[in-house]
């Protein structure tokens, strides 16, 4: 088997040249290596599990499937390249709008990359594997040649221009902090991919795929975050339930605040109206309520957003820049709380 | 097939055969070292710190069982956050059975060791200091336990905090003990907690000395069965420079020992001397609050026999000239808001504002001298403490 492998990356190689002129990959190149996935282990590179037919990870497998969030994670402007990987003929279960469940043996692999067509790098991929014990995260970091990623787990900093033209120390997180923001009651698990945040048109490709059994019932699903005309409640609530309701929801890495931020949460209270804060410090800034309806200026929740000191600034992990839209989107809301 | 061989070598590597241990020296790629040797632990394994500063960038973070991270003393090894970027702690643990010694951490951003969900944990000689003195944007908690069932804190030293030096939240089976809290707006506060025994300890030029609270609003509530005893509570005079909005921001200047909502505190054989505001404080939640869950008033909080010496003689408080000529210059050591329910040995003198309602402010005060009934029988100190096991470690 590994034999008949190399054998087929040396075609591939010799080959290169055509391959790179095509769109998509033909079916008959190598498949994912399902062992790199379930077995108790950390590969050194991410070309060991075969996510793409070539090692600087241009070419994405027959097998994955790319998807996008209606509102995603703010990560200092990085673009994503988010896909799945599920092994042939494994069902994924739905949960209404919540989750989807995945089988055994799936991948979800997001790389992070700034600057745009032919000046676009690399900086990061990283690996959830589900695994038979549950999931497991994994950081990759791409050399400056852009030829190959390797395992990180003690993470790093890279120096990035943004798309907004600032000069950061971007941080790329390590093992334990993936799990910081994956964990439910001291499990890793996934977050982006909930059905409610997700393409209808997705859930209707997987659905007559048979990768889903039908399309799950939905009350309502996010906004798509880019979109002016958005809904200002809707789009706030979709922000902070993926931004921050990782850590801030019953059983996670900040439960002990007291706050909850998950789109399903509807107690004001709870998601943080006149709410003091408990162990802020002076993360609060001084101010006395998480939101103070009407008065953004007054609400620990805009204050914390746009900080960027470590300390202050919230989310405390996977920003090193302030999410200038975000903060507008939160002030339209708190205001209009008070109307 | 090799493939099968050097996963079934992967697998049994992943059990605890062999504890083995791992050491770490300063220099070029700490961080990176540090955090590697931190997330490939086994569990028994111990990591060890060589002596030496740690220039570090960036919060670390420990998420196995049963390792032990030892320094070469609270002086010897220091990890430096002066310069940190990110994360909001200097270092974080999220595993159980954790034994943490030997070693210090200097101006971490945030908080310093904040240990959640993380049962049977041991700080022995651990030392977090802000270098600049109290300063309010120096971080909250220099070690901070929570939601933790068994913790243990020994002869560790917390200096600075803009909160609480040791902080010990919303957790069970706790003991703080033989440990200094210096300058800090609290020195050791008990939040939202059970089962606490807090003893031997220094609290000095703190804010508020030692603190024992129950608030509203979280998951966790319902603190009791306290124990603070043989604590030395000596000129905790600083003034409150903590960020307002945080509970402790109304923590009043020269305040002892305070004990906020609870049910079943001891505060016996202290030693008591120049805090100015009042060496025992015993009051209600002063706030108002939206949580049916909570109980606001302190309840059976006894006041054992303790040594009082200077106290109450400059306190923060309206009107304070008026107190103290009534009270002949010196107010009583025991202040009590007269909400829920209170007894002290006989010989106890002190104070009470007769307040009727909880969370109405001062308005209905009719400050009288203490009348509280003597204790009925023996405070029962079954289950207060953190579990013998975690003595064991530190043997």
């Amino acid at each position: 088997m590994k034999r008949a492998f190399a054998l087929l990356t040396a075609s591939v190689l010799a080959f290169g040249g055509a391959i790179a002129a095509r769109s998509t990959v033909p079916d008959s190149l190598p498949s994912v290596d399902q062992s790199a996935i379930l077995t108790d282990g950390m590969p050194r590179m991410l070309s060991e599990f075969g996510f793409f037919a070539d090692a600087a990870g241009r070419l994405p497998n027959a097998g994955l499937i790319p998807y996008e969030l209606n509102t995603p994670l703010w990560s200092d402007g990085a673009d994503k390249l988010r896909f799945i990987y599920v092994p042939d003929g494994a069902l994924i279960e739905t949960d209404g709008e919540g989750l989807l469940q995945f089988p055994v043996g799936t991948a979800i692999i997001k790389t992070f990359a700034f600057g745009e067509g032919d000046d676009q790098r690399y900086i990061e991929t990283r690996l959830l594997l589900h695994r038979a014990d549950g999931w497991t995260a994994l950081p990759y970091r791409w050399n400056d040649e852009q030829t190959e990623a390797r395992l990180a787990i003690a993470g790093g900093r890279v120096p990035i221009t943004t798309a907004d033209g600032d000069a950061i120390s971007y941080r790329i997180p390590n093992k334990n902090q993936c799990k910081t923001c994956h964990s439910v009651d001291d499990a890793v698990v996934p977050v982006g991919p909930k059905a409610r945040n997700l393409a209808p048109a997705l859930l209707a490709q997987l659905a007559a795929d048979g990768r889903i059994a039908a399309v799950p019932e939905m009350a309502r699903i996010m906004p798509i975050w880019t979109e002016e005309t958005a809904d200002t409640n809707a789009l706030a609530r979709a922000y902070l339930d993926v931004n921050c309701a990782h850590c801030h929801q019953p059983g996670g890495g900040a439960s002990n605040s007291g706050l909850d931020l998950r789109w399903e949460q509807s107690d004001p209270f709870a998601l943080g109206v006149r709410k003091p804060p408990v162990a802020a410090g002076r993360g609060a800034g001084g101010l006395l309520f998480s939101v103070e309806p009407g008065d953004p200026d007054s609400s620990i929740l805009v204050h914390r957003m746009n900080s960027n000191e470590p300390g202050v600034a919230m989310p405390e992990l996977g920003r090193s820049t302030i999410d200038h839209r975000a903060i507008s989107v939160m002030r339209d809301w708190i205001t209009e709380m008070g109307q | 097939m090799i493939r099968l061989t050097v996963g079934a070598l992967l697998l049994a590597a992943s059990a605890p055969v062999l504890a083995e241990t791992h050491t770490i020296a300063p220099g070029e790629g700490s961080q990176e070292r540090l955090q590697e040797a931190l997330i490939l632990a086994e569990p028994g394994d111990e990591i060890v710190l060589e002596a030496g500063r740690y220039v570090l960038t960036d919060g670390l973070s420990l998420d196995v069982d049963g390792v032990t991270l030892r320094g070469s003393g609270m002086d010897g090894t220091v990890l430096d956050f002066t310069a940190q970027k990110g994360a909001g702690e200097g270092l974080l643990v999220t595993s159980d059975n954790v034994t943490l010694r030997d070693f210090a951490l200097e101006n971490p951003q945030g908080d310093g060791i904040k240990s959640k969900g993380a049962d049977n944990i041991v700080y022995y000689r651990v030392r977090v200091t802000w270098t600049n003195g109290p300063d309010a944007g120096n971080g909250a908690y220099g070690i901070y336990p929570v939601e933790s069932t068994g913790v243990l804190v020994d002869g560790a030293k917390v200096t600075g905090a803009s909160d609480a030096g040791i902080y010990v939240g919303q957790s069970n089976l706790i003991t703080v003990r033989n440990s200094i809290a210096e300058a800090n707006v609290a020195g050791i506060e008990i939040e939202n907690s059970r089962n606490a025994l807090v003893e031997h300890n220094i609290a000095t030029r703190n804010t508020g000395g030692i603190l024992i609270f129950d608030l509203p609003g979280l998951p966790v509530m319902g603190g009791g069965n306290v124990i603070v005893a043989n604590n030395l509570v000596v000129a905790n005079d600083t003034a409150n420079f903590a960020p307002p909005g945080n509970i402790v921001a109304g923590v009043l200047r020269g305040t002892g020992i305070m004990v906020m909502a609870n049910d079943y505190v001891l505060i016996e054989d202290n030693i008591l001397q120049q805090n100015p505001t009042a060496p025992i404080m015993v009051v209600a939640y002063t706030q108002s609050f939206d949580d049916e869950r909570y109980n606001p008033l302190p309840r059976n909080v006894v006041v054992g026999s303790n040594n009082y010496g200077v106290g109450g003689d400059d306190p923060q408080l309206d009107g304070a000239e008026m107190l103290l000529a009534a009270f002949g210059g010196t107010l009583p050591p025991v202040l009590w808001d007269g909400l829920g329910s209170l007894s002290a040995v006989e010989g106890t003198t002190g104070w009470s504002l007769n307040l009727t309602e909880a969370g109405a402010g001062l308005g209905g005060a009719q400050p009288s001298p203490l009348s509280a009934p003597e204790p009925e029988g023996e405070f029962n100190r079954e289950g207060i403490g953190a579990p013998a096991e975690l003595d064991a470690r530190i043997l």
